[in-house]
C-alpha cells in the first residue's frame, strides 16, 4: 500500500440490513466491473457468492490429494511396521519388523483396512481446515474492516459490501456515488 | 427481551414450515439473547453449585488415577477370568455418548435437517468432553500408564512396533481420528460466533482472547464461501468416520472368539446403541440448560420432541439387535454360543440384563405417544433410564461373557471395588465440569446457523413478506 496517498481511504463500505437488499447491490457492483470488493455477513447469505460472481473453490481437489496422503502414508506405516524387514534413516535408525501373528499374511489387506481408513479421514479432515484458513488467508491478526467500530455489527446483524480503493475501477467521488445510489443505510470510509 | 412465548411448534401442517425459531424476527435479538449466556455479569446459582459439584467429582477422578497409578490394577475389580471390568465398560460408555454430537452435526447436517442448527453446537461439544473421559479409561486400563506411548507407533531403543492386525489398535486410530476431526470440526463451526462474541466484548481480555479464537473471521463473503464448502466436506468425512469408530470398538468384540462376543451383528448394534445413548445425554444436558439459562426461543419443544422420536427409532432398533443375538445363538447351534445368552437373560447377572431391557427397549416405547414426547419431565427421566440402561448394556456384553465362557473350572465373577465406582462417579464430574466451563465462556448455541435458518434470512424474500411477531408466517 505504499504507492498510496495518505488521505485516501482504504475502501468504502455501503450498510444494508436485509440479506435481499445486498444481494441486489452485489449483482450491480459485479455488473459494474468492479474485481476488488466484498460482501461482509453474519452468516452466509443464500445464493449471494453467485450474485458476486465467486467461482467454485478449488478445496475439494486440495482435500483429495489430503486424503490420498493420508491413505498412501496408512500402507507405507503399516507395511513398513509389520510386514518388512528393511532399514530407514529417519535422524535415527528405523528398523521395520515382520510380524507374523496366526499364521496370517505379512501383508494382510483386510486387517489393514481400519487404519488405512482412519489416517484417509484424518488427513482429510487436516487439510480441509488447513486449506480453507490459508486460502482466507486466515488468521490474521489485523485487517481494516475490522477496524471501523461501526462494522462491528458485521457479525450481529447488519450486511456491509466493502469496495476497495485498490480496485482498478475505484474512483473516489464515482465509487462513493456509486454506492450512495444502492440504497444503503449508510456509507462508511474505511482506514487502512 | 427473554420472553417464553407458549407456541406449539410440534403441531405436523404439510402446508407450512414449523419454525424453529421462537420470539424473534430480528437477527439482532438473536444475537444478544444467545450471547446473554457469556455476557451475563453472574452465572445462574445453579451453575456455580454444579460446578462445585462436578469439579469436586473430577478432582476425586484425579485421585482415583493417582491411587491407582501408586498402587497397581490390583485396587479395581478387574480379575481373572474377567480382565476387562470397569475401565472398559466406561470406555465404551462414554464413546457411544459422544456419537449423537457427530451424528447430529454431521449426519443431520447432510440431510438437511435444519432443527440441527440449535443444538449442534452444544452436542458437538458433549462429543468432545465424552471422549476425552473415554481415553481416560483405555489410558489407566494399560496398568503400567508411563508406557502408554507404546499403543503409537514410536520408533524407539528396542525396535519394537504396535501390532497392526489386532483391533485394539484399530482403536487407537479410530479414537485418536473421532478425537481430532469432532475438535476440528467444533471449532470451525464456532470461529464465526467467537468473532460475534470478540465484536460484542466489552474488556480488553475477552476482546484479546475471543479475537485470537476467532482467527480475525470478518463474515467475508468470499470466505463463507470455501467456509461453508469446507463445513460440508468435513460433515461429509465425519460421517463414515462415526459410524467406523463404534464399528471399530465393537470389533474389539466382534474380532474376539470369546462366546456372546464373536458376533457379525456387533457392528451395527453397537453403532445404533453409541446413538441411541449419545441422544439420551444430549437430552439429559439440554433439559435443564434451556431452563436455566432461558433457551427455550431456540431449544423449542419440536427439537426436544425430534430427539425423542430418534430415541425411539434408535431404541428400538436396539431391541431387535437383542432380539436377533437370541435367534442367532440358537439358529447356530452352537453349545457355547447358546449357553451365553440364555446366561445373560438368566444367569448371575440376570438383573443387569434385565434393566438394560427395560431401560433400553421398553421405556423408550412411551415415545409412541405424542404427550410423552412432549412432556419436559417424563423425557427427562426417560433420558435418564436410557443412559442408565446403554451403561448395563455394556456391562453386560463385557462381564457376562468373560465371566462364564468355555470351561466351567475357570468361571468367575466380578464385582467392583470402591475404586471402580470412584473412578466411574468422576468421570462424570470431569465431563460436567467441562461442559459447564463451556456454557459459560463458549457460545452455547451457533449463533450463525441459527440467523441462517430463519425466515428473514431468504434473500429471495425481496417482497418481504409480513411476518407476525412469532416469526411465523401470517397466513391469509
Amino acid at each position: 500500500m505504499s504507492q498510496q496517498t495518505p488521505e485516501r481511504a482504504w475502501g468504502y463500505a455501503a450498510e444494508f440490513t436485509t440479506p435481499a437488499a445486498i444481494t441486489a447491490a452485489a449483482k450491480q457492483v459485479a455488473a459494474a466491473g468492479y474485481r476488488w470488493w466484498d460482501c461482509h455477513t453474519p452468516f452466509p447469505v443464500h445464493g449471494l457468492d453467485t450474485a458476486m460472481g465467486i467461482k467454485p473453490t478449488i478445496l475439494p481437489i486440495i482435500v483429495f490429494f489430503g486424503g490420498l496422503t493420508g491413505m498412501m502414508l496408512a500402507a507405507f506405516l503399516q507395511i513398513f511396521t509389520n510386514s518388512l524387514q528393511v532399514d530407514l534413516w529417519a535422524i535415527v535408525p528405523v528398523i521395520g519388523y515382520q510380524f507374523e501373528v496366526s499364521g496370517k499374511p505379512l501383508i494382510s489387506g483386510p486387517a489393514f483396512i481400519p487404519v488405512l481408513f482412519e489416517l484417509t479421514v484424518l488427513l482429510s479432515a487436516l487439510t480441509t481446515v488447513g486449506a480453507m484458513l490459508l486460502l482466507n488467508g486466515l488468521p490474521r491478526l489485523y485487517h481494516p474492516v475490522l477496524k471501523s467500530p461501526k462494522l462491528a455489527r458485521i457479525t450481529d446483524d447488519r450486511f456491509f459490501l466493502v469496495i476497495e480503493s485498490r480496485d482498478p475501477e475505484f474512483a473516489d467521488k464515482k465509487t462513493l456515488a456509486f454506492l450512495e445510489s444502492l440504497d444503503p443505510v449508510s456509507v462508511v470510509e474505511l482506514e487502512s | 427481551m427473554m420472553t417464553t412465548i407458549p407456541v406449539d411448534n410440534t403441531i405436523e401442517d404439510p402446508r407450512r414450515r414449523s419454525p424453529l425459531v421462537l420470539g424473534h424476527v430480528e437477527f439482532g435479538t438473536v444475537t444478544e439473547e444467545i450471547c446473554r449466556v457469556n455476557e451475563a455479569p453472574k452465572p445462574p446459582k445453579a451453575w456455580y453449585v454444579s460446578l462445585v459439584i462436578s469439579a469436586l467429582a473430577a478432582g476425586m477422578l484425579l485421585v482415583m488415577i493417582g491411587y491407582l497409578i501408586l498402587t497397581g490394577v490390583g485396587v479395581w475389580g478387574n480379575n481373572n477370568p474377567v480382565m476387562w471390568g470397569f475401565p472398559i465398560v466406561n470406555f465404551v460408555f462414554w464413546v457411544g455418548i459422544g456419537h449423537a454430537g457427530t451424528l447430529i452435526s454431521a449426519i443431520l447436517f447432510l440431510f438437511r435437517q435444519k432443527w440441527r442448527t440449535s443444538i449442534n453446537r452444544f452436542a458437538e461439544a458433549m462429543t468432545i468432553f465424552a471422549v476425552i473421559c473415554a481415553g481416560t479409561f483405555p489410558g489407566i486400563h494399560i496398568g503400567r500408564v508411563w508406557l502408554a506411548y507404546w499403543l503409537f507407533p514410536i520408533p524407539n531403543q528396542m525396535d519394537l512396533w504396535p501390532q497392526f492386525r489386532s483391533p485394539l489398535l484399530w482403536d487407537v486410530f479410530a479414537v485418536g481420528t473421532y478425537f481430532t476431526v469432532s475438535l476440528i470440526f467444533w471449532y470451525v463451526g464456532m470461529v464465526p460466533d467467537l468473532a460475534t462474541l470478540r465484536d460484542r466484548s466489552n474488556t480488553k481480555i475477552k476482546a484479546i482472547a475471543y479475537g485470537i479464537f476467532a482467527l480475525g473471521w470478518r463474515g467475508s463473503m468470499r470466505h463463507w464461501h470455501r467456509y461453508e464448502r469446507a463445513y460440508l466436506l468435513l460433515a461429509a468425512l465425519a460421517t463414515p468416520l462415526v459410524l467406523s469408530v463404534h464399528s471399530v470398538v465393537s470389533f474389539d468384540f466382534a474380532v474376539s472368539q470369546v462366546p456372546g462376543w464373536h458376533t457379525t451383528i456387533f457392528p451395527p448394534y453397537f453403532v445404533a446403541g453409541a446413538i441411541f445413548s449419545g441422544f439420551a445425554m444430549v437430552m439429559t444436558l439440554a433439559i435443564p440448560a434451556r431452563e436455566i439459562w432461558g433457551l427455550k426461543n431456540f431449544i423449542t419443544m419440536r427439537h426436544l420432541e425430534n430427539m425423542n422420536k430418534i430415541i425411539l427409532v434408535t431404541g428400538t432398533m436396539v431391541g431387535y439387535a437383542y432380539g436377533t443375538e437370541f435367534f442367532i445363538a440358537w439358529y447356530s447351534g452352537e453349545l457355547y454360543e447358546k449357553f451365553a445368552f440364555v446366561n445373560r437373560a438368566f444367569g448371575q447377572y440376570a438383573w443387569a440384563y434385565w434393566i438394560m431391557v427395560s431401560c433400553n427397549v421398553a421405556i423408550p416405547q412411551l415415545f409412541w405417544f405424542k404427550k410423552v414426547r412432549t412432556s419436559i419431565w417424563i423425557m427427562f427421566i426417560v433420558s435418564l433410564l436410557v443412559n442408565v440402561g446403554m451403561w448395563f448394556e455394556r456391562f453386560v456384553i463385557v462381564v457376562t461373557s468373560l465371566a462364564q465362557d468355555f470351561l466351567p473350572s475357570s468361571w468367575g465373577y466380578f464385582t467392583p471395588t470402591w475404586v471402580d465406582v470412584c473412578t466411574f462417579i468422576g468421570s462424570f464430574g470431569l465431563f460436567m465440569t467441562l461442559f459447564l466451563l463451556f456454557i459459560r465462556y463458549l457460545p452455547v448455541l451457533a449463533i450463525s446457523e441459527i440467523k441462517g435458518v430463519m425466515p428473514a434470512a431468504d434473500p429471495h424474500a425481496e417482497h418481504h413478506e409480513p411476518v407476525d411477531t412469532l416469526g411465523q408466517e401470517v397466513q391469509e
